[in-house]
């Protein structure tokens, strides 16, 4: 017998669907790339909880500056580094709001310090998503605070020489010493496992500021597949060889219930 | 009449943002403006209005909360002196760009770089021509008086939201930090998250409605040729500020043989130095611009047919007076006198370089 699509799409069989805070604009995000993993799961969270009317979301400059094409809720687009500052302000004019800034490593870890630093230190309501891939991707490849020692960028082509580039700074760690922050994790979502578990983490952190304890930091360590110059599938295990051992997964700091 | 206060020009502009519902203040301290964040941590607006007040970890912090502040459709504001707005000028042009309305104060000092703590009116050019980058305009209003640090604070911004366009007091040291008599501004209370939504849910993000589509605020387009239309809209929108919003005082211009064109501190001094001219018979208007930007062009060139030279006076090497010169177009002699580095001209001098720059001519 065939069966007909039509008897096949009806709504109880569905078992998955995208969710309507996805708006349907293809990403321009590179093949294997993960940052179209977390804007959905970011996305399937605030569907769930039922907070896109009270949802407010800080772009970085970055790769992920377009965020906004890709998520339906109201969204602030900063300066480069500055996503924290603006953060701020709409929580604190807004505190019943769920506020979080999407930054990448160049964005956070670099010329954003400052900012991601004091909104830490003043405990700001906040959750924070940290893409850590240890390199500039939207500008092509150039050296991060983060990049690995020996890592090959376009500003590092020999390899990063802590001699005279500096280590890879580890801001979740450090960050997690102050009293303002509630709750930092790192995270992965190379596989399906993985990203259910950052999924979990990101919800507990949105969650997390109807109990008003602080700052909420969800590192993701990432790949830049086109910018390591490697296949999704060898990006993926260089991560797991190279990163992992330097940015190692797991709760840093647990304050939240 | 109402009951008149006497205070610093720096606590009147804490004392009326408070009194005009203002929903935020971010501020680093600098001297000589310091006041306004200490006396708006004194009086705890946030138990009575609801004010947000705090202190950022730089100017730089200070401007990107001012950004995200009024990305929500609040009423949002922050001071700063000279070299905390150099700071500040990446985050105006975001916010010129996101066309979002702010209030900003500029308490000026003398430059350049960390320059003295003296008053100075040398970030003419940056607040009127740029300052950061990109094709944009801020609206720019001259306070003269403590009285106007006061009045200006609302009228700031009903011409932010008005025109959704950052504006600047450009206020310099002597005004911040003299004091004088001020009839405080009625109290308006602050809008509610309702009202704003009302009045401002169109673009602001103050949570996406299921009525609504998402609201983006951003500076951004990679398209060339839609930033060329975003580009031209702004144009639009400062046109339309020209027409409208010029602000200008004449004292005694209609038959003035010379004129004086002076702003804030400038002004004070200048108007003193009319006075004694007029003793010793030299018939001197003087024309002061309130708002900078827009700049009384056709104010100007309607005195020129009776006028037989302009003297601008500046606490800075010469910046003003290229927009002087440029509503004169050579019709007339247009002379300078200023003092730079903090130092204030006083009526003498200036009512000799009256003497010596445009009647002995």
């Amino acid at each position: 017998m065939i069966m007909d699509i039509k008897d096949i799409i009806k709504p109880e069989n569905l078992v998955y669907q995208k969710t309507s805070v996805l708006t349907d604009n293809a990403m321009h995000y590179c093949p294997g790339c993960s940052h179209g993993t977390v804007h959905k799961l970011i996305a399937e969270i605030i569907d769930e909880m039922g907070i896109q009317d009270k949802v407010i979301g800080v772009s970085p400059v970055g790769c992920a500056v377009l965020a906004y094409n890709y998520l339906e809720i109201d969204w602030q687009q900063a300066a480069h580094g500055r996503a924290p500052a603006l953060a701020t302000a709409t929580k604190r004019l807004y505190p019943n709001k769920y506020v979080f800034t999407y930054q990448g490593d160049g964005d956070l870890a670099s010329i954003g310090t400052a900012e991601i630093i004091h909104a830490c230190s003043r405990g700001e309501n906040i959750t924070v998503i940290f893409i850590n891939n240890g390199i500039y991707g939207m500008t092509g490849g150039q050296m991060a605070p983060t990049t690995l020692p020996g890592m090959k960028t376009s500003t590092s082509p020999y390899g990063r020489d802590t001699s005279t580039m500096g280590f890879p700074l580890k801001i979740a760690d450090m960050i997690a010493m102050l009293p303002g922050v509630c709750y930092v994790t790192r995270q992965s979502v190379q596989t399906p496992v993985a990203a259910r578990k950052a999924k979990r983490a990101i919800a507990k952190a949105f969650r997390g500021q109807e109990q008003c304890k602080g700052l909420s930091f969800i590192e993701i360590v990432s790949t830049c597949n086109s910018g390591w110059k490697m296949t999704p599938v060898d990006a993926n295990k260089w991560m797991e060889e190279h990163m992992f051992p330097e940015y190692p997964l797991g709760d840093i700091k647990d304050y939240l219930q | 009449m109402a009951e008149k206060i006497l205070m610093k020009g720096n606590e009147a502009i804490a004392v009326a943002a408070i009194r005009c519902g203002c929903d935020g203040y971010f501020g680093y301290p600098i001297t000589p403006q310091s006041e306004i964040l200490e006396t708006l941590t004194e009086m705890r607006p946030w138990d009575e209005t609801g004010m947000v007040v705090l202190q950022a970890e730089s100017e730089t912090a200070s401007i990107n909360m001012v950004y995200g502040g009024g990305a929500c459709g609040k009423k949002v504001m922050t001071s700063s002196s000279s070299p905390g707005v150099s700071l500040m000028c990446e985050g105006i042009s975001y916010i010129a760009g996101a066309e979002l309305p702010c209030l900003l104060v500029n308490v000026v000092r003398g430059g350049p770089g960390l320059g003295t703590i003296q008053p100075s009116q040398s970030d003419y050019f940056q607040a009127v021509k740029g300052g950061g980058h990109g094709d944009y305009k801020m609206i720019v209003l001259a306070p003269a008086s403590v009285q106007e640090m006061n009045d200006f604070v609302d009228m700031g911004f009903e011409l932010a939201f008005k025109y959704r366009n950052p504006v600047m007091i450009l206020s310099d040291g002597i005004i911040g930090q003299m004091m004088e008599k001020v009839e405080l501004s009625p109290m308006k209370p602050r809008w509610t998250d309702e009202e704003i939504k009302k009045l401002h849910g169109s673009w602001a993000t103050t949570g996406k409605d299921a009525d609504r589509n998402y609201n983006l605020i951003t500076s951004l387009d990679l398209d060339a040729a839609r930033q060329e239309k975003f580009n031209q809209k702004l144009q639009a929108k400062y046109r339309e500020i020209e027409k409208n919003e010029v602000r200008v005082e004449q004292t005694l211009c209609d038959d003035a043989e010379y004129l004086i064109v002076a702003y804030g501190s400038s002004a004070r001094v200048s108007q003193k130095a009319m006075e004694l001219a007029h003793e010793e018979g030299i018939k001197v208007g003087l024309l002061r611009p309130i708002t900078l930007y827009p700049y009384p062009t056709a104010q100007i060139q309607a005195l020129l047919p009776h006028l037989k030279g302009i003297l601008t006076v500046e606490m800075s090497a010469g910046q003003m007076i290229e927009d002087v010169r440029l509503a004169v177009e050579g019709k007339v002699p247009v002379e300078f006198y200023g003092r730079a580095g903090g130092m204030i001209p006083s009526p003498e001098e200036v009512l000799e370089a009256i003497k010596t720059k445009l009647v002995k001519k």
